[in-house]
């Protein structure tokens, strides 16, 4: 336990044999005079090897000895090692933490998220904007951009993705069937079941889920590349050169999946088709033939072109979300997570809002 | 000075997030200087050359590049410079002799028969020949700043910034890359301007140096850092200076 008693206007201090117990460290004397303390003397036994346990104890004393404010009075210290002095002078004068800001009321942070959510939205609608100004150039061969970036995008996003959509699009039209199949056998409309698995993964589903899966998959991996590149100053690099990202980096993806995904959408409603027709020939009493004269007959052709037009806008969309995400995000390891995983699910939302918006469309044309 | 200065910087205010790091820069910068921009950590070194460049707008005041506001909306062709970023951010997705066509490509710089040969010859300029098939991952942190040098002269720039080039090479690399710097200017006849905290760099290569005072937040020194040493008025520029090349200085001071 560390000695002290007061000497007039010094505060004299005994280091004990055994050192300063650390765990004082937490608790400095609770007993010291209320100011009027000049000198601080420190006594420490023969040949003492101080070490940052006695710093930080005597640094603690001092500030305790020394009060607050800036018209503090100065406490001298003595007995101690010049370096030593140094080093409590330095401690000192470090800067005190700065006080933690209180916290925004919740109208607060609802603006500031509200405005920062416009600010996004008008980003957005200012990079359709240029990739819409670019498509003309693009067309007509005079995008900076490079040739075989776009065959690129199309070859890894489309062979990698081929399974997982099929796996995804089987098991879907297998569920609707089964699930319709239970239902409409009860009224004995078995057969309906090709009807209701044809129009809704022509129309709905097999769109959607492709346009999930490539946002899980291409999407994301578009906005860690975006966002990789933004931390490695490879975009600043493009900038500098005089090649906008936009046209370079974002109009070759967007043009990739809008041509990808019509593609994928065909290949997903024949997959469904096939998940659909297996549960009805084996849970129902009905031949693959009849299912698909059914199916024919259900399937009307602008539900194919609804279908058909729904996967070109969520391709694009898709693309633009991911290259978004990876453009606005900062420079460090933790950005390029957040950037991936916004970019999945700013997609997915937005593929059910414009989903959304498609079928109040449809329903008001009478399509 | 007698001729139409390469760039002008003329009362700039800069900064980013519109909070102000430096104001009032000044300075004209002539063809075939090397002007070098120094000053402590933090005191917007990389903020000025990077609105220099145009990646981050100016505040107030303004830069000019012969007479000229910079223009990189690409109307009015390509950049009048190229730049070395301090990591290198070569596209890692291309080799470097497709780093280095790439703007040629995008620019329609040269013949497009030309371009590989051109290319091959700015890797070799750079000490790079027989490597430009290879990915920037395969490469050490000095080879990778001189294949991203060789990409900033692709399109012949007349300016070339350069962030920190030495930062993170040994002593022997950045010798190297110094001598590399005062060929390309004296054979090249190109204007240098490069941010570094490197004393040896400084006094060994720049004609130059513009100092940025982090706490004033305004530049306090201008002028050649051998003269600076001895006559600034201004102790933490002297100080800056002295810190561990006197006998650079000294050496360069007396010729």
């Amino acid at each position: 336990m560390v000695d002290t008693r007061q000497d007039g206007d010094s505060l004299i201090l005994t280091i004990p044999a055994g050192g300063i117990d650390p765990a004082q460290l937490a608790a400095p004397p609770q007993t010291l005079p209320a100011g009027g303390i000049s000198t601080l003397r420190v006594e420490a036994p023969t040949g003492w090897k101080w070490g940052t346990v006695d710093a930080a104890f005597l640094a603690g004393l001092l500030s305790q000895l020394r009060g607050e404010g800036p018209n503090a009075p100065d406490v001298r210290v003595e007995g101690v090692p010049r370096d030593l002095a140094k080093l409590l002078d330095l401690a000192r004068s470090a800067p005190a933490p700065a006080e933690a800001k209180p916290q925004p009321g919740l109208r607060k942070r609802l603006g500031k998220a509200t405005l920062a959510q416009w600010d996004e939205s008008k980003a957005m609608m200012a990079l359709i904007g240029e990739v819409v100004w670019r498509l003309p150039r693009f067309f007509t061969g005079r995008a900076m951009l490079r040739r075989n970036e776009v065959m690129d995008v199309i070859a890894e996003s489309s062979t990698n993705a081929l399974i997982i959509v099929a796996i995804v699009n089987v098991l879907m039209g297998a569920i609707l069937a089964f699930v319709g199949a239970v239902q409409l056998k009860a009224f004995g409309a078995g057969l309906y079941v090709a009807d209701l698995v044809g129009i809704a993964s022509v129309r709905e589903l097999a769109p959607v889920m492709t346009a999930i899966v490539l946002a899980g998959r291409t999407g994301a991996s578009f906005a860690a590349r975006i966002a990789t590149m933004q931390g490695n100053e490879e975009i600043d690099a493009l900038t500098t050169l005089g090649v906008p990202p936009e046209e370079f980096l974002v109009l070759p993806r967007v043009v990739a999946l809008s041509l990808l995904m019509p593609l994928l959408y065909v290949y997903a409603c024949a997959l469904s088709l096939v998940g659909g027709l297996v549960v009805a020939i084996s849970m129902l009493d009905i031949t693959a033939t009849a299912y698909m004269v059914e199916t024919q007959a259900a399937i009307k052709s602008a539900n194919f072109y609804i279908g058909g037009l729904k996967s070109l806008v969520f391709g694009a969309m898709v693309a633009l979300i991911g290259c978004r995400c990876g453009l606005r995000a900062g420079r460090s390891a933790a950005d390029v997570g957040q950037a991936t995983t916004s970019a999945v699910v700013n997609a997915i939302v937005a593929i059910i809002a414009v989903d959304a918006l498609f079928a109040i469309c449809a329903n008001a044309l009478g399509i | 000075m007698a001729s139409q200065p390469r760039i002008r910087i003329d009362r700039a205010s800069i900064g980013y997030n519109g909070r102000s790091v430096q104001t009032g820069i000044s300075a004209d910068i002539a063809p075939g200087e090397i002007f070098a921009i120094v000053g402590d950590s933090g005191s917007g070194k990389s903020t000025l050359l990077k609105t220099m460049v145009g990646l981050l707008p100016i505040l107030e005041g303004n830069i000019q590049f012969d007479g000229q506001p910079l223009d990189m909306s690409g109307a009015a062709g390509p950049p009048p410079f190229g730049i070395l970023f301090q990591g290198g951010a070569l596209w890692s997705s291309m080799t470097l002799l497709e780093n280095v066509m790439m703007p040629m490509e995008m620019h329609d710089h040269a013949a497009p028969a030309a371009r590989e040969a051109l290319a091959r010859f700015k890797l070799a300029l750079v000490g790079l020949p027989g490597h430009e098939e290879r990915y920037p991952a395969d490469l050490s942190g000095g080879m990778r700043k001189r294949a991203a040098l060789a990409r900033a002269l692709a399109l012949d720039p007349s300016v070339l910034f350069l962030d920190e080039p030495s930062a993170g090479l040994d002593p022997l690399s950045s010798r190297r890359l110094d001598q590399l710097i005062l060929s390309l200017r004296d054979g090249l006849g190109i204007t240098v301007v490069i941010v570094t905290h490197e004393l040896e760099s400084l006094y060994s290569i720049a004609d130059r140096m513009l100092f940025l005072d982090g706490e004033l937040h305004h530049p306090t020194a201008l002028g050649a850092p051998g003269e600076l040493v001895r006559t600034s008025d201004n102790a933490k520029v002297r100080e800056f200076l002295t810190r561990k090349g006197m006998d650079c200085s000294t050496s360069e001071a007396t010729p």
